[in-house]
C-alpha cells in the first residue's frame, strides 16, 4: 500500500499520471524542498502543471491533509512561480502581489498591506508602483515569488526560477530564496536544471527522466551516486550503468593516452574526443567511447598529446578510483 | 509617396527590411494595383462632388435625421454586440466545450450570407408572422419590422459575427497563461475575466467593436429588406443614399462624401489608440 501519511499530516503525497508524459509518485513533508532535476522533455513542467491542477492528471493528490484529487487550481492553495513569471502586465507590482489575497476575499487595504510586506521581504518594496514591463529580470522574479507566497500556499512550485537571469543576479537570488524557503512551513517543489540549486536549496532531489522518477534522495546521496547520465553530467561525474549496478568515477581519475594502456582489462575505453574546454585549472575532454565520458587533463598534457576534437584516445581508470553501488 | 510612411516607421526597422533587398516586381506591382483600385474611386468621388451641393446636403433635415439614426442604431448595435459578443468570444477562446467548432461555424454563417438574404431570414424569424415575431407580437404588442429597433436588430445580425470572430482572435492573442496564473492565486473565472483577461485583450476587443460599428454603419441590404425606408424611423444614411441615387446625382455624391468623411474620421480617431497592428 502507498503511504499517504505525509499528505495527511501537512506535507504532500501525490501519484500523478499523464498518459505518455508523466507517471510519478512523490511524497514530501512540511518544510521539505524537493528539487526536480532532469533533461529537457523529462516532464518537469508537466509535473508542476499537474501539481497546480492546470494539467489534468489521473491519480491522487493529498496536500496538508486535504484531498486535492480533481480539485480545480483556484481551490488548491498551490502557489506557482512560472518559468515566464506571468506577472499581470496591466497591474503594478503591488497589485500583482495583492491579487492572491484579494481573490481569496481579503479586504483591499489588508491585501495591499500583505503585498507591501512581501515585497519588502523580497527586497523590492521600493518598486511597488512599477508595472512588470518596468522591472528587470531579477526584480520581476522577486515580485513573482512574493506574489506566490502572499497567497499563503501550502505547496510552492518554482519552475526554473533562475533561468534567464544574469549569473550574478541568479546567485544573489539563490541565497535569498534559501533564506525564505528555510522559514517556509509548506512544501516546496523546485524545478531546476542547475546542480547548484539542487545541492544548495533542496532537502530532497528527485530525478525525472522520460516522465518517471529515476532517483529520489538527499542531495549529497544523489550527487555522489547518480543513477542517470543527466545527473552524472550535472554533478560532473562519469557513471556507467551495468544492469542495476552503477559505477561512478571522477573526471580527474581518468588517465588519457594515445595508445592502449596495459593492466586491468575492464576499466578502459577507446573513443573519439568530442570537445575540449577549460575547466578550472584543467582541460575537460568529452569523449565518446560507447558511453559519453569526461576526463580532466592538464593543459600541458593537452598540448603534448595533441588532444583536440576528432582525435582517437584511450581512457583508463584504476579500480580503486571507482565507486560501485 | 514614401514621405509619409518614412516618418511613421522607425528607422532601424526600415533599414532591416531594406537589407533583405528590393521587393520583387512580381509582388510590388499587384500591391500597387491593389492600392490604386481601393483609392481611386474614393478620390474621383471627392473630385466629382460639387461643393455647393455638399453644403446643401449637410444642411438638409433629411440628411441630419438619417445621419443621426445611423449613428444611434450603429452605436446601439455595437453595445449589444459587446454585451452578447464578448461572452461568446470568451467561450470560444477559453472553454473547451463539446461542439465548439460547430458553434463557431454557425456564428460565421451570417458573415458570408448576402445581406438581403439576411433580411429575408430575419423576417421569417422576427417578422409580424414570423416564428418568434408572432408570439412576441401577441404577448407584448411589439414587432421589430419597420421600427428603429428592427434596424438595430438587423445591424446586430450582420455585425455580430465580425465582432465575435475578431474578439476571439484578440482573446487568443492575449494568451491563456495569465488566466492560469490568476487561477493558481485563487481567482474565480469571473474575477479573472474582469481583472486579467479583458484588460489584456482590450486592444483586440476595441478593434473588434470598431470593426462592428463600421460594418453596422454601412449596413444596407438587411436593413431595407427587413425594415423598409421610413425617414426618421428606419432610414439610415445608406438607405437614404440608395433612394436619392434614383433622382439627384449631386445630392448622392454629397451624401456619400459625408459617409466617407465620417468613416475615415472614426478610423483616424481610433487608429493610434486601438488599431495598432503588431
Amino acid at each position: 500500500m502507498r503511504d499517504v501519511s505525509p499528505g495527511r499530516a501537512g506535507g504532500l503525497a501525490a501519484t500523478l499520471t499523464v498518459p505518455g508524459r508523466l507517471d510519478v509518485e512523490l511524497t514530501a513533508g512540511p518544510g521539505d524542498v524537493v528539487a526536480v532535476v532532469g533533461p529537457n522533455g523529462a516532464g518537469k513542467t508537466t509535473l508542476v502543471q499537474a501539481l497546480a491542477g492546470l494539467q489534468p492528471a489521473a491519480g491522487e493528490q493529498w496536500l496538508a491533509g486535504a484531498d486535492l484529487t480533481g480539485v480545480p487550481p483556484q481551490e488548491r492553495h498551490v502557489g506557482v512561480v512560472f518559468q515566464d513569471q506571468r506577472l499581470f502586465p496591466n497591474l503594478s507590482a503591488l497589485e500583482n502581489v495583492a491579487f492572491g489575497p484579494r481573490a481569496r476575499g481579503v479586504a483591499a487595504g489588508a491585501s495591499r498591506a500583505v503585498a507591501r510586506d512581501w515585497l519588502d521581504r523580497l527586497g523590492v518594496g521600493g518598486l511597488a508602483g512599477r508595472r512588470p514591463g518596468e522591472l528587470s529580470g531579477g526584480q520581476a522574479q522577486r515580485v513573482a515569488i512574493a506574489r506566490a507566497l502572499a497567497a499563503d500556499p501550502a505547496l510552492l512550485l518554482l519552475d526554473e526560477p533562475f533561468t534567464g537571469l544574469d549569473v550574478g543576479v541568479a546567485a544573489a537570488l539563490r541565497v535569498e530564496l534559501a533564506g525564505h524557503l528555510a522559514g517556509y512551513r509548506g512544501v516546496t517543489v523546485l524545478v531546476t536544471h542547475d546542480a547548484i540549486d539542487a545541492l544548495t536549496l533542496a532537502t530532497t532531489v528527485a530525478v525525472l527522466d522520460g516522465g518517471r522518477l529515476m532517483q529520489v534522495g538527499p542531495p549529497s546521496e544523489v550527487a555522489a551516486r547518480p543513477r542517470t547520465e543527466h545527473v552524472a553530467r550535472l554533478v560532473g561525474l562519469n557513471v556507467i550503468r551495468d544492469g542495476d549496478r552503477f559505477r561512478a568515477f571522477t573526471p580527474s581519475a581518468v588517465a588519457v593516452s594515445l595508445h592502449e594502456p596495459d593492466g586491468s582489462a575492464r576499466n578502459r575505453w577507446s573513443g573519439t574526443i568530442r570537445s575540449a574546454a577549460p575547466h578550472g585549472g584543467a582541460v575537460r575532454l568529452q569523449v565518446h567511447a560507447g558511453h559519453d565520458l569526461i576526463a580532466d587533463v592538464t593543459p600541458a598534457a593537452t598540448r603534448e598529446l595533441g588532444l583536440a576534437p576528432g582525435r582517437r584516445v584511450w581512457l583508463s581508470v584504476k579500480e580503486t578510483a571507482i565507486t560501485a553501488y | 509617396m514614401t514621405g509619409a510612411t518614412a516618418h511613421d516607421v522607425p528607422r532601424p526597422r526600415r533599414r532591416a527590411r531594406d537589407s533583405l533587398g528590393r521587393p520583387p516586381l512580381v509582388l510590388l506591382l499587384p500591391a500597387v494595383v491593389a492600392v490604386l483600385l481601393l483609392v481611386s474611386p474614393l478620390v474621383t468621388m471627392v473630385v466629382a462632388t460639387d461643393p455647393s451641393s455638399l453644403a446643401a446636403a449637410a444642411g438638409s433635415p433629411a440628411v441630419a435625421d438619417a445621419l443621426w439614426l445611423s449613428f444611434i442604431t450603429s452605436t446601439a448595435a455595437t453595445v449589444i454586440c459587446l454585451v452578447l459578443g464578448l461572452p461568446l468570444a470568451w467561450m470560444l477562446a477559453r472553454v473547451d466545450f463539446p461542439g465548439r467548432r460547430l458553434v463557431r461555424s454557425l456564428v460565421i454563417v451570417p458573415m458570408v450570407l448576402p445581406p438581403v438574404v439576411a433580411g429575408i431570414a430575419l423576417r421569417t424569424a422576427f417578422g409580424r408572422s414570423g416564428l418568434l415575431g408572432e408570439p412576441l407580437l401577441a404577448t407584448t404588442g411589439f414587432a421589430f419590422p419597420y421600427t428603429t429597433w428592427g434596424v438595430v436588430l438587423a445591424h446586430v445580425f450582420v455585425a455580430l459575427p465580425f465582432v465575435v470572430i475578431s474578439m476571439e482572435g484578440g482573446l487568443r492573442a492575449a494568451g491563456s497563461g495569465y488566466d492560469a496564473a490568476a487561477a493558481t492565486l485563487g481567482a474565480s473565472r469571473w474575477l479573472t475575466f474582469r481583472r486579467v483577461t479583458v484588460p489584456l485583450a482590450l486592444p483586440g476587443i476595441a478593434a473588434a467593436l470598431v470593426l462592428g460599428w463600421a460594418r453596422s454603419l454601412g449596413e444596407f441590404g438587411a436593413t431595407i429588406t427587413f425594415n423598409g425606408n421610413y425617414p426618421g424611423i428606419t432610414q439610415t444614411m445608406p438607405t437614404l443614399i440608395y433612394v436619392e441615387r434614383q433622382s439627384d446625382t449631386d445630392a448622392v455624391l454629397a451624401l456619400s462624401l459625408i459617409m466617407l468623411a465620417v468613416s475615415v474620421g472614426v478610423l483616424v480617431a481610433l487608429r493610434d489608440r486601438w488599431l495598432v497592428t503588431a
